[in-house]
């Protein structure tokens, strides 16, 4: 089945976003794999918000831009979003909302009448949901799903609000049956598949900290990875774990060194912005060698920048963040999946490198809802790695050895354990010594390479072994490339999401054997190009670069690659 | 437990400036750990970046030095994580109300348990003599050749305004004075302060130890520590004769972690770190 694409558009305030989740998992429950991207400005009323969910019976990894049915709740949806609508594609508006339609195209309009609906049902709010029912009739879904959908979501509002939102997409549903019964495509007919359950990366880094055993974490509000305390934020008491709000990121950071010093799994989450208060204690972390694991999502920057759009513009800024040198664990997950999987091992690579680790994601991964078979962790055993809570005769929180990892005890365990952001001793004392200094130094900096022998995954190439062209990315690009390669069956991609330390020896391997590659980045300089010639000495000419604030998406990346064909 | 005041003593040397007053701090919160019995069980210590800090190299405590201005956040989290230990920052005028400042306003504010004992010596020490946020109006130093053109902070006040429910003033070289009120601002449930007048003798020419011994009074029975706006009137008093020490102001209300109900069973570390079972969490999201 060709992916087909569902959107819905209208203003802000409306609850736009929550129908893009009950229409994903409408899609999921039929049988079909999904993926939902939603635009929306930084404005709470009054903006343009969209979503666009393409489903598919095959797996679905990333956003298109090609709609073919989309409903316009206002003019602004016509005129953003009709010139990419497919061939013969269906329209559905409200006539009484006097919509500017514009003809030529050969797109079938279909009127339904969804804002007397939603009135007469007593609230304008229902009009999604009525849109919602008609949508469904057309495109022969079962309006069953939905009704278990929104019992699911109204559980807590009680029966009334179940009970309106049922009548609201049966009257949609009753309406489009009976005026445009000739219009009924079978898109979204149920059809039999594997169970699966629909996350975003958000969801998936709040997943992975419970799984990966986090007791506390502190988050100062900032798109795109609020919603990660959204999700932990009531789920404390019952997974025993501290959610802190902070006055600001630079106490995230430092409450979350201190909840680690004292022995409990931390982790902070911000954007861009919020990391740049971070970045002094974000060394702080690695001076004193205290585990915590830094979730960043990248938005559209410098400053404020594009609030609620994407980019991968700060994988220099997280390699380099603060003065000085010290090792730092860096992971780029490139969905939600691997989101959660990343999130779970960060917890442990943090305790076993005594170390900051950072999971950098975007808006895209952060924000965009993918149905997923679900979520597996029992592979995943917590480690500690060198830890103690006992009390050891003369112990050195500092001491030397031949990995760089001393043993680690949490205060409160009656060792004298300190943490010193100065240069220090092996027991933590500050020190100016010209040896003490150097053996401090390469301790920290040894790490690192004991993480790059015992840990590092090797980025995993997708598509053919011998391929025409080789695609280059990491992290959030995977979706948008992997579609493409559906349609191009000569190119492969080589995928990084492992990024400090650097996999340079698997890269190198691999750039070297590729006939031709194209570096593909959601930033102005192409950064990973730069790292990857820094670190195996291959120069990547050849860049498709993007910086809009808008992810990569399947169409203009095959028009793009193809020239290099 | 910590039984002398010897055990508490480090390999490393004391570095301030002989008469510097960060010696009466030192000395008065080594004679209430051994009154106390505070050891590496039960007591973490924090300090922020400049001469006050360095006091944790002189303690066998277990202590985290952290960033300039940033002591606060360290002892938040580490509270957080084990409320069971009593957590001390130590922190200089410059770290806690310039650098800091955002910092102490929320921390008063959640009445955290946590004692701040903040080394007032009204200028910036370990830069070598710079301005302070609580150096008086007027003042010369590097920073302010021309006089300190600057109104000073009020830490009593402003502690008391952000909402910290014991706020006291002490002078280190009264030491066994200090030493009651470290002894009490540990025992209060709450956000703690102690403003201590510190002299430092090699950059503040002003507030010498002479100017403390001659310009302190004790706050004797008639002073109503409960009592808010009585205690900010107090707050507001400073200067010739007129710089009152002991306890301003006290007053009893649930600290942070009291409210939060699940370390009524115990600490947040005393939960062993391990895999959640997520399956019924995920069974919304199918
Ligand atoms: C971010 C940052 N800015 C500036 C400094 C330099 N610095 C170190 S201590 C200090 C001020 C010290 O004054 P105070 O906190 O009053 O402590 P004192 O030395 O007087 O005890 C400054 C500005 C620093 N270490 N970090
Ligand atoms: S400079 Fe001042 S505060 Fe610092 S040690 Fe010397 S006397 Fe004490």
């Amino acid at each position: 089945m060709k992916p087909f694409t569902f959107s819905m558009g209208g203003e802000a305030g409306y609850g736009i976003a929550s129908t893009s989740l009950n229409f994903s998992k409408l899609a999921m429950r039929s049988g079909y794999s999904c993926y939902t991207y939603l635009e929306y400005p930084s404005l709470i009323r009054g903006g343009h918000n969209v979503f666009f969910t393409t489903f598919s019976k095959e797996k679905i990894s990333g956003p298109y831009k090609t709609i073919d049915f989309l409903v316009a709740l206002n003019q602004e949806t016509i005129d953003r979003h009709i010139e990419n609508m497919s061939k013969g594609s269906m329209v559905m508006h409200d006539s009484a909302q006097k919509l500017n339609l514009p003809t030529g195209k050969s797109l079938h309009y279909v009127d339904i009448p969804f804002m007397s609906l939603a009135r007469s049902l007593g609230a304008i709010l229902l009009r999604d949901v009525v849109a919602l029912g008609a949508a469904i009739a057309l495109l022969d879904g079962d309006l069953k799903i939905l009704d278990g959908i929104i019992k699911e979501e109204f559980a807590k509002k009680g029966e009334a609000a179940i009970k309106r939102n049922f009548e609201a997409a049966q009257a949609g549903f009753d309406y489009a049956k009976k005026y445009f019964s000739l219009a009924v495509k079978p898109i979204l007919t149920p059809t039999k598949s594997t169970k699966k359950m629909i996350i975003n990366g958000n969801e998936a880094v709040a997943f992975g900290a419970l799984a990966g055993g986090m007791q506390f974490s502190a988050i100062y509000p900032m798109t795109p990875t609020s919603n990660i305390l959204h999700v932990l934020a009531p789920l404390q008491e019952e997974y025993k774990f501290i959610y802190k709000q902070p006055e600001d990121e630079i106490s995230a950071i430092n409450m979350a060194i201190g909840a680690s010093f004292a022995g409990a799994r931390s982790m902070v989450a911000t954007s861009g912005g919020g990391f740049c208060l971070m970045t002094e204690a974000f060394g702080l972390a690695g001076m004193t060698e205290t585990p915590i694991v830094v979730i960043e999502g990248m938005r559209g920057a410098p400053a404020t920048g594009l609030p609620t759009w994407t980019e991968q513009g700060d994988l220099r800024f997280i390699l380099h963040a603060h003065q000085g040198e010290f090792p730092r664990i860096v992971l780029a997950p490139g969905d939600a999946e691997e989101a959660f999987h990343m999130t779970m091992k960060a917890f442990n690579l943090a305790d076993k490198y005594q170390t900051p680790v950072v999971v950098l994601i975007d808006k895209l991964v952060c924000e965009s809802f993918q149905s997923f078979a679900p979520l597996d962790s029992s592979k995943f055993k917590i480690d500690q790695g060198k830890i103690t809570y006992d009390v050891i005769r003369n112990y050195q929180r500092y001491a030397l050895s031949s990995d760089g990892i001393s043993l680690r005890a949490p205060a409160g365990t009656g060792n004298h354990v300190m943490g010193n952001s100065d240069e220090h001793d092996t027991y933590g004392y500050s020190t100016e010594e010209i040896e003490t200094r150097n053996a401090q130094m390469k301790k920290r900096m040894t790490k690192l390479t004991t993480c790059a022998k015992k840990e590092l995954i090797e980025p995993k190439l997708y598509g053919p072994k011998n391929a025409e062209l080789t695609v280059v990315g990491w992290g959030t690009t995977k979706g948008a490339v992997l579609e493409t390669l559906k349609q191009l069956p000569k190119v492969n991609f080589l995928h990084l999401n492992w990024i400090s330390p650097f996999p340079a020896d698997s890269v190198a391997k691999h750039l070297k054997k590729a006939k031709k590659i194209v570096n593909v980045e959601l930033n102005y300089s192409g950064q990973l190009g730069g790292l990857i010639a820094e670190k195996t000495g291959i120069k990547i000419a050849d860049n498709i670069l993007k910086f809009d604030g808008r992810p990569f998406f399947p169409e203009e990346l095959v028009v793009e690659l193809s020239k290099r064909l | 437990m910590t039984k002398t005041t010897e055990e508490l003593l480090t390999p490393v040397n004391c570095n301030w400036c002989t008469g510097c007053g960060n010696f009466g701090i030192w000395t008065a919160f080594k004679k209430a750990a051994v009154e106390k019995g505070w050891d590496n069980h039960n007591t973490a210590l924090v300090a922020g970046i400049g001469c006050h800090g360095h006091i944790l190299n002189f303690l066998n405590l277990s202590s985290f030095e952290g960033l300039h201005g940033r002591a606060i956040p360290v002892a938040s989290g580490i509270k957080l994580a084990n409320h069971k230990l009593n957590v001390f920052v130590f922190t200089g005028d410059g770290d806690c109300l310039s650098e800091g400042g955002n910092h102490f306003i929320h921390a008063a504010r959640r009445n955290q348990n946590i004692t701040v004992i903040l080394h007032d010596n009204a200028i910036y020490g370990l830069t070598t003599g710079q301005t302070s946020p609580r150096s008086p109006k007027g003042f010369v130093s590097k920073s302010t050749p021309f006089g300190n053109i600057e109104e000073p902070l009020n830490p009593i006040q402003l502690a008391m305004a952000a909402g910290a429910t014991f706020v006291a003033r002490a002078y280190e070289g009264d030491i066994e004075h200090l030493k009651e009120i470290v002894i009490r601002a540990n025992a209060h449930r709450g956000f703690a302060v102690i403003d201590v007048l510190q002299p430092c003798v090699t950059f503040n020419k002003l507030y010498t130890h002479i100017f403390y011994q001659e310009n302190i009074y004790k706050l004797g029975r008639e002073h109503d520590a409960s009592k808010k706006p009585a205690a900010l009137q107090k707050a507001m008093e400073w200067g010739l004769k007129k710089i009152p020490v002991g306890v301003i102001y006290e007053s009893k209300a649930p600290s942070y972690e009291e409210q939060i109900p699940l370390l009524k069973s115990g600490s947040l570390v005393s939960n062993k770190i391990k895999k959640r079972d997520l399956t019924k969490l995920f069974s919304k999201y199918v």
